[in-house]
């Protein structure tokens, strides 16, 4: 049976290039880039060149990229580190309720610690509007974490207004932004942007599981929460994943942001063209959202037992955020989406591999779903 | 929306008849340093240049590079419309958008070169400032001191809105100035001195003696990885390595200790001031402050210009670290500079130099250790990598 794999936002394929700089770097270039000897400055020069690469992408600068081991930590390391070094300053954090685990989680803890922590509401469609985050933004507000696309309904989120509205009333507040489903997605330069932290991810982009980087913006001041070696600057100690960065470069190197973006678009009109005949399908996901996310569900039939039919059909898709298996999700939650299109919403997502054929497959098994599968 | 760079010249505005090879320099830097960004246009008019991209470019970047070129004292992007107030206020708005939401205050300047146009400037401006607070309520008119000054210029070919002026590099153009070699070891000083002379017009070679196995390659990577820095306003650089190791060990063996850096620092000057010639320099350029160390002081100075045959030039000798220091994060140089690997001038250092050097002494232990004969050798066996 063929496989159609629709999963695209929960990880990808990793790219032929990319797996091979990481056998490279496995078995050929395997020193530790902190050794003094001339091994160790080959395979520094190979973690220094991905980390140009990665800057490139961003529009960064080289010493603004703090790799991490993947989206969780460096969102870890941006709100946490950023909390600890300003609390003198205020107590005060504004984020938004559809933010990814690894934020909501860790804001969470930070409440527990004492911080005073705004969570924004979504609209229906699962984005924040600018006016609603600005609104919350005092002076004692140390940081504003808000996500740039929305890993379950691809809503895209004011990040540069946001930014604008900090910068003209002089606030010293910092912004970060969750940029895991954006990063070779969408063609942003950071300084454009105008956030001071970015969290980007690996294996999004065709890199392996396990690597992810944070941008920080040249003259801002985070704290680690990890101790040991000088690496990273000592934001991020540990020998680095020197396989894993250097195929986190290769991918990025890979990136045409503008192809895939074009293949993602032409499918997604075809998906939704396609989807607006059957009925029992609502659409979740903004009109105006991120090409690569659909987010839609189908009346009656629930996330899971959908996700399962497909999967018999080879097509596989996603019932929610991956991350939180089973669980209910609290993005569609806060989006005060009715019960039944909750439980039954599917997210597909797709790359720069995904085809018409994937698609044809998915709207087949769902044709087939709706009349085969018991109404709950 | 098209947008081009407009370049206001600095002081080479008033050079008199050889301004032209003045300007003809800049044109030149502005076109090399956009290398590999896309196809431009640069011409000059008024005292203006205009640099007009003739594909799609990345403006930031380009911007960001000009911004390093010497000779500029300040750049605007700027938008190019037609010569009709339906274009302008067509393209106002979106184009200044970006400047206007972070502003609370701006003011609209209208220049009008092109008399025939049916509006005045004072027109012009009302007009343009009006629509701009329709757009952006949050704003405010100031036109003493605005956030945000908004140009709007009709000329004979078109007309251009911009939003302030950003600061260029000032200086004059790269290799207007002559060239000069400079000694660079790796510590925060050297690529500051470089950076200093660039922007007198310097065209520049860097010399860097390796002491190896005592200095690392990683040293060497520091030492291009910094020029690769001041590269960046100071156009392409040859950088000659001096294998150092012969002479330093027999200076050791040889000197006294307390003469060991003054006598180095000798070998040094005779040794760049061949390359130098060799490479059509006619000066040498030194990170050297006085009295930051023993051999900065005015009696090692003293000893160590007597072994050179050309001028030495020191743009930093009368500041403090500090200063230095600042203009070292400007350049960005200062977190490569700080890393910690050994160069040549921390090899085999004396515990207790001497700091009023004696030259005629000097020149004694100096010629004892018959060091002469090793400096043809090195000249020999450089490496010779160019950066840019």
């Amino acid at each position: 049976m063929t496989e159609h794999y629709l999963d695209n936002s929960a990880t990808t394929r990793v790219s032929q290039g990319a797996a091979d700089k990481a056998i490279e770097l496995m078995r050929e270039c395997y020193a530790n880039p902190s050794s003094l000897h001339s091994m160790g400055f080959s395979a520094s020069k190979e973690l220094e060149h991905a980390r140009d690469t990665i800057a490139k992408a961003l529009g960064a600068d080289s010493s603004e990229i703090y790799f991490t081991s993947g989206g969780t930590e460096a969102n870890n390391l941006a709100i946490l580190g950023c909390a600890h070094a300003h609390k003198r300053r205020g107590n005060r954090i504004v984020t938004t309720a559809t933010e990814h685990s690894s934020v909501y989680e860790t804001m969470l803890h930070l409440r527990d610690e004492g911080f005073e922590v705004i969570f924004v509401s979504p609209d229906i469609t699962g984005g924040v509007s600018a006016q609603d985050v600005i609104s919350q933004i005092d002076e004692k507000t140390i940081l504003v974490s808000v996500m740039y696309i929305n890993n379950e309904t691809g809503a895209t989120n004011p990040i540069t207004e946001i930014a604008a509205a900090i910068k003209r009333r002089g606030l010293s507040t910092l912004l970060h932004t969750d940029a895991v489903q954006a990063f070779g997605k969408v063609d942003f330069k950071v300084a454009r942007l105008g956030a001071h932290l970015v969290s980007i991810s690996g294996h999004k982009i065709h890199a392996p599981k396990g690597v992810g980087a944070l941008y920080v913006k040249k003259g801002v001041r985070i704290l680690p929460h990890t101790f040991g070696g000088k690496q990273e600057k000592k934001l991020r100690p540990g020998t680095e994943s020197l396989p894993l960065i250097g195929a986190f470069g290769v991918a990025a190197e890979e990136l045409d942001i503008q192809q895939s973006r074009d293949n993602a678009q032409t499918l997604r009109s075809y998906l939704l063209d396609k989807l607006s005949l059957i009925p029992q399908v609502k659409v979740n996901s903004p009109s105006q959202g991120s090409p690569f996310i659909l987010n839609f569900s189908v009346d009656g039939i629930r996330s899971e037992t959908m996700l399962h039919h497909l999967a018999a059909q080879g097509v596989y898709v996603s019932s929610g955020s991956a991350c939180s298996k089973g669980a209910k999700s609290h993005v569609l939650s806060a989006m005060n989406l009715p019960d039944n299109l909750a439980d039954s919403a599917i997210r597909v997502s797709f790359s720069k591999h995904s085809t018409h054929e994937d698609c044809d497959a998915l709207l087949e098994g769902i044709r087939s779903g709706i009349e085969n599968l018991a109404k709950r | 929306m098209k947008e081009i760079v407009l370049i206001k010249l600095g002081e080479i505005a008033l050079k008199g008849l050889n301004r032209h090879t003045f300007e003809a320099a800049l044109k030149k830097n502005i076109k090399s340093t956009l290398y590999g960004l896309g196809y431009f246009k640069v011409s000059i008019a008024q005292s203006t240049i205009y640099v007009t991209p003739q594909s799609e470019v990345d403006m930031d970047e380009v911007c960001d590079r000009i911004s390093r070129v010497f000779g500029i004292v300040s750049f605007s992007r700027a938008c190019v419309c037609e010569k009709s107030m339906d274009s302008i206020f067509a393209n106002a708005p979106d184009y200044l958008r970006e400047e206007l939401q972070y502003a609370k205050t701006f003011k609209v300047e209208a220049k009008r070169s092109d008399k025939k146009f049916p509006l005045t400037s004072p027109e012009i401006s009302r007009e343009v400032g009006g629509l701009l607070l329709e757009n952006f309520p949050h704003l405010t008119v100031d036109v003493h001191n605005p956030d945000v000054k908004v140009v709007v210029e009709v000329r004979d070919f078109g007309a251009y809105i911009r939003a302030g002026a950003l600061k260029g590099a000032g200086g004059i153009p790269v290799g207007t100035g002559g060239n000069a070699a400079i000694l660079i070891s790796g510590g925060i000083d050297s690529p500051v001195a470089a950076y200093m002379l660039a922007k007198r017009g310097v065209s520049l070679t860097a010399i860097h003696f390796a002491s190896p196995p005592y200095t690392s390659e990683r040293a060497e990577d520091k030492v291009q990885r910094l020029l690769m820095k001041v590269c960046r306003y100071a156009g392409p650089i040859t950088m000659v390595t001096v294998p150092f190791t012969a002479i330093q060990e027999r200076i050791k063996d040889e000197c006294p200790e307390e003469l060991f850096t003054i006598i180095m620092r000798r070998m040094m000057m005779k040794i760049s001031c061949e390359i130098a010639k060799k490479y059509e320099c006619s000066a040498l350029i030194t990170g050297e402050s006085l009295g930051q160390v023993a051999s900065q002081t005015i009696s090692a100075i003293v000893c160590t210009d007597d072994a050179a045959d050309m001028p030495v030039f020191r743009p930093l000798i009368g500041m403090d670290k500090e200063e230095i220091i600042q203009i070292s994060r400007k350049i960005d140089t200062f977190d490569i500079s700080i890393e910690p690997y050994e160069d040549c001038c921390t090899v085999f250092t004396p515990k207790h130099p001497r700091t009023r050097p004696v030259l005629k002494f000097v020149r004694y232990a100096e010629e004892d250790a018959k060091l002469y004969d090793l400096i043809d050798e090195a000249i020999e066996n450089v490496k010779i990598t160019q950066l840019r």
